[in-house]
This record gives structure tokens, C-alpha cells and sequence, in this order.
């Protein structure tokens, strides 16, 4: 691991006035589940760090508000995934949270590091590999290699990289906007709106700047949160980053949908809200066929290669599946 | 008594021997401990490690928790496995809450309680429950993965994640145990569990 400067941010004054200082932005050091694993490939070689963890109140959960659920920033998976009232009225949020990684990992991992969490592409944690996310125009060496898990939605010629992230999926099937600050000031956007595809520069994940920090996750309260799940496929039953998944919620009246939220995971390179595939089921009665057709829709314009080519299918039947769950909510 | 005799263990007190080196392991002494629950000061990191302060002085901000335990303290207890959070080996307590050391920065824990294996046993000796349990089931084979299974199979008693078997092998899956002794694991968390009911 290289050597850094290491710095305590006691606020957000001080965290974002270190991030803005002149040279290198630092990289700021939530849960480090991600940072100090990148940092010891030497993937991330940052020359400073600012640890956020001792800012008072960023880690606070707040459900109590009649339109939001609020998560501080800092607040952590296992904690999240716990919270009565989140297992109860959205269980999408809570399963998205742990069935996530390991107890040790969420316990440590925050909601603002997991959102920002890099990809898990081997080719891009492994230095002597050519990677175009890693550095800029050495090429993408997942197109003619191991490719089995690599995203079928949302690829480029440049990259190919999964987001490997579960919360996202369901935070942008919810709506869910999130408040940074930066040097020059605050602002909110939508959770849909911070992750980019990797088109020409792989290397641009977000749509953050260096120098912004996460403050908050806001999910609007609606009916769509107790008919939800989060399905999860893996090579393992637990501890595994999804193959397919699929975040659905469900507003029913009667047997007739009122509204839908599908968004797919582990298959694309960014959080992929399908809307396409919402519009086919709203006003009409759920049944099967409806939940079948909705995920082929998921899926469509899928890009595929020899080695990932049954992801198509397998994310067809997951967003199916979890359609049902979600019906059985209601 | 030879030493070729002395060689000759049977089996069975080999395992027994192997086993009680892997649930307690032995308390190292530390060179710079101090029971004052020092604060950081002028720069020196101070760590509450099993409830002793140690001044590690301009300790590398590289420095991770698992590395502080093994290199500077004596503390071998925590395994070091794949050193990238994916074994579990390196479990340990922070503030009560199961954390990987691997990934965690000793500086992030400064004034913060850590406990390893080494501070499950009491003051007289006797062991943890979880400890004993792990015994009573041989949940264990080699014993590498032992600590960290212990230390986390504890926190996840602690969370309410034990009540089903299925939800103790769900909880647990963050610690790997290449023997395959997880039949006995589950059954060790399943002892403390009831036992714990019981009172």
C-alpha cells in the first residue's frame, strides 16, 4: 500500500474543506470495506485520506417523517437492514442491505461508500491487466477474456464492468434521491442519476465530482414499499455478488396493478430502472404471463457473449419471479 | 521418558492439545500495555484492545487493526486469510460489533473497545461459552478459521440472527471454514443459544 496522509474530518465544514483543497482530491474514508481493499491492490493509491467516520449525526436513520425515510450517510448496512420499520413497510431496502456481503462487512460499510462501491471486474482490481476504468485507453481485457459475469445491459466497447452494488437497485426503483456538498455548495440528485454508463470514459463512474461528499439518502414513503422484494441470485446462497437480481415494489388495487417499480442488478453496468417493463403491467390485472412478459422486457436490448449469454434469461425469470413475491406482499 | 515417547502423543491428546491452542490462544504479553484508557494524545495512536490501553506510538496511518494485533501486540489470535475481507478469519469486536481487522485502519478505532479471542476467557480462566461449545461440538478441524468463527458466532448471538438454523448459517457465511466443520459450528451456536434461553 502507498503511503497517505491521513486526517479526522470532526464535520462536514472540515471533510469538504479538505476535499476541495488545492491538488489531488483526498478520498474519503467511510466503512473502507472497499477503499482500503482497493488501496492495498493499489487500484486506489490516493495520497490523502479524510476519515468521516467521528462526524457527529451523519449515520443517523430517520423513519419517522410522514414523506421520507432518511439515512445519514454514515449510517451502516447491518443497522439499515435491521431497522424495524424498513424490514416491515420495505423490505426491497432491507433485503437489497443484507443480503449483501457478510455481518462483518455490513456492520462495518456505510450507505454512502456502498453506493460509491467500485466494480469487482477481476480485470480491474488486478493491476498487470489492461483496464480502461483503471487507466484510460490500455484497453478493456474482460471483452476477449472471462467475461461470464460481466454486464449484458449498459456496455460499451470501452468496458463491460458490472456495478456490483444491491442497495442502489432498490433505492432507484424507489425514487430515491441522495444530498451531497461540495466546495461550491449543496445539492440533490437522483439516486438514478449518479451512476453512469461507462460509454467512452469507463474511467467516470459517477456523476460526483472528486470534491463532493455524500450527506443523505432520501426514499419517499409511498404504498409501493410493503409489496417489494429484493431477489438475489448467486453462484452461493449467501456472501456472493448477484448474478441476476432484481428489485421490484407494487402498488395493487384489487387484482389490477396500480403501480410497478422494476429495476435489475448484476447484469448491468449501471442500476438499470426498466420503465418499459413497469408501463406493461400498470392497469392490468397481474398475473404470470404479465410478470413473464414484464421480465423480458427487463431485458431487452441485452448485449451479450458467449460466456454471459444465459444471464438474459436467468434475469428474465428473476425479475418474473420476484414480481410474484412482490404480488404475494400485497 | 525419551524423546521419542514424548513424541508419541496419541491422537488423542494431539487433537486435544491442537484443540486448545486454537480456541485459547495464549495471552501474548504486550511490551507497551497500561491499564489507564489512555486518549489519543500528540499524535501516538492508543488502542483499547481486551479492555488494556496500548500506546503504539506514530503508528503508519497503513496500519490495519488485524496487522496492529499481530505484529505489535503479540496477538495472534486473529487470522490473518485472505487479507481482503472475504474469510473472516481476522474477526474481531469494535464497540461490540463484529468487524473484519483486514480491512479496518487501526487509527479508525482509536478510543473505541476492541476485543479479540484473547479477552473471551474470564480473569480465572474459564472459558466463554462459545468457547466451550465450539469444544463440546468440535466444531473445528485445523482450527485457523476458530477465532474468528468464535468472535463472530458470539456477535451473532448477540444480534438475535441465531434462532433458526438456516438464520445462523445465513448470519455466519462471512467466515469461511475450509475443513467443513460447519455442521458443528451451527450446533455450537445452537448450545449457546438454548442455553442462553434457559436462564
Amino acid at each position: 500500500m502507498n503511503p497517505f496522509d491521513y486526517t479526522v474530518a470532526p464535520s462536514v465544514d472540515a471533510a469538504v474543506a479538505a476535499l476541495g483543497a488545492a491538488g489531488r482530491p483526498p478520498k474519503v474514508l467511510a466503512g473502507g470495506t472497499t477503499l482500503v481493499d482497493l488501496m492495498r491492490l493499489n487500484v486506489e493509491q490516493p495520497a490523502a485520506i479524510v476519515d468521516i467516520n467521528r462526524i457527529p449525526g451523519l449515520g443517523q436513520i430517520d423513519t419517522q417523517r410522514p414523506d421520507e425515510l432518511v439515512f445519514g450517510a454514515l449510517a451502516r448496512m447491518s443497522d439499515v437492514a435491521d431497522d424495524p420499520l424498513v424490514r416491515r413497510d420495505y423490505p426491497v431496502l432491507s433485503e437489497s442491505l443484507w443480503r449483501a456481503a457478510s455481518q462483518q462487512l455490513r456492520n462495518m460499510a456505510s450507505l454512502g461508500g456502498n453506493l460509491l462501491q467500485r466494480t469487482r471486474c477481476a480485470y480491474f482490481r488486478d493491476r498487470q491487466y489492461p483496464c480502461n476504468k483503471r487507466e484510460p485507453g490500455t484497453g478493456c481485457s474482460a471483452l476477449g477474456g472471462l467475461n461470464r459475469g460481466h454486464a449484458v445491459l449498459g456496455a460499451s466497447d470501452q468496458c463491460i464492468a458490472v456495478y456490483p452494488g444491491d442497495l442502489a437497485i432498490a433505492l432507484v426503483a424507489l425514487d430515491a434521491s441522495i444530498d451531497v456538498r461540495g466546495a461550491s455548495g449543496a445539492r440533490t440528485l437522483r439516486v438514478a442519476d449518479l451512476h453512469l454508463e461507462p460509454g467512452q470514459t469507463p474511467n467516470r463512474e459517477t456523476a460526483l465530482s472528486p470534491e463532493e461528499l455524500i450527506l443523505r439518502i432520501r426514499v419517499p414513503k409511498s404504498r409501493l414499499g410493503k409489496a417489494s422484494t429484493y431477489l438475489k441470485i448467486r453462484d452461493r446462497e449467501s456472501y456472493a455478488f448477484a448474478i441476476a437480481s432484481a428489485a421490484v415494489a407494487l402498488d395493487m388495487n384489487g387484482e389490477v396493478v396500480r403501480d410497478a417499480r422494476i429495476a435489475v442488478g448484476g447484469l448491468a453496468t449501471r442500476p438499470w430502472r426498466v420503465q418499459a417493463a413497469e408501463q406493461s403491467l400498470i392497469g392490468k390485472p397481474f398475473t404470470a404471463a404479465a410478470a413473464a412478459q414484464a421480465g423480458r422486457l427487463a431485458l431487452e436490448g441485452a448485449v451479450t457473449r458467449p460466456q454471459n449469454a444465459f444471464r438474459v434469461e436467468l434475469g428474465a425469470n428473476t425479475v418474473a419471479e420476484a414480481l410474484e413475491i412482490a404480488r404475494g406482499r400485497a | 521418558m525419551t524423546d521419542e515417547d514424548r513424541l508419541e502423543l496419541n491422537r488423542r491428546q494431539a487433537v486435544a492439545t491442537g484443540t486448545a491452542a486454537a480456541i485459547l490462544p495464549a495471552l501474548a504479553p504486550a511490551a507497551v500495555a497500561s491499564t489507564a484508557a489512555a486518549a489519543p494524545t500528540d499524535g501516538n495512536v492508543v488502542l483499547q484492545i481486551n479492555g488494556v490501553g496500548h500506546d503504539l506510538g506514530r503508528l503508519d496511518p497503513r496500519t490495519t487493526l488485524l496487522d496492529t494485533l499481530r505484529e505489535h501486540l503479540g496477538l495472534f489470535g486473529a487470522k490473518k486469510g485472505c487479507d481482503h475481507g472475504q474469510c473472516g478469519a481476522c474477526t474481531v469486536h469494535v464497540a461490540g460489533r463484529r468487524v473484519v481487522s483486514c480491512l479496518t485502519l487501526a487509527r479508525q478505532v482509536e478510543g473505541r473497545a476492541v476485543t479479540t479471542i484473547e479477552g473471551l476467557a474470564s480473569t480465572e480462566g474459564s472459558l466463554h461459552p462459545m468457547q466451550q461449545a465450539f469444544l463440546d461440538h468440535d466444531a473445528l478441524q485445523c482450527g485457523y478459521c476458530t477465532p474468528g468463527q468464535i468472535v463472530s458466532a458470539i456477535a451473532c448471538v448477540k444480534e438475535g440472527h441465531a434462532h433458526t438454523a438456516e438464520d445462523i448459517r445465513e448470519y455466519m457465511s462471512g467466515n469461511l471454514c475450509r475443513c467443513g466443520a460447519y455442521v458443528g459450528i451451527v450446533a455450537a451456536i445452537e448450545q449457546v443459544v438454548a442455553q442462553e434461553r434457559a436462564v
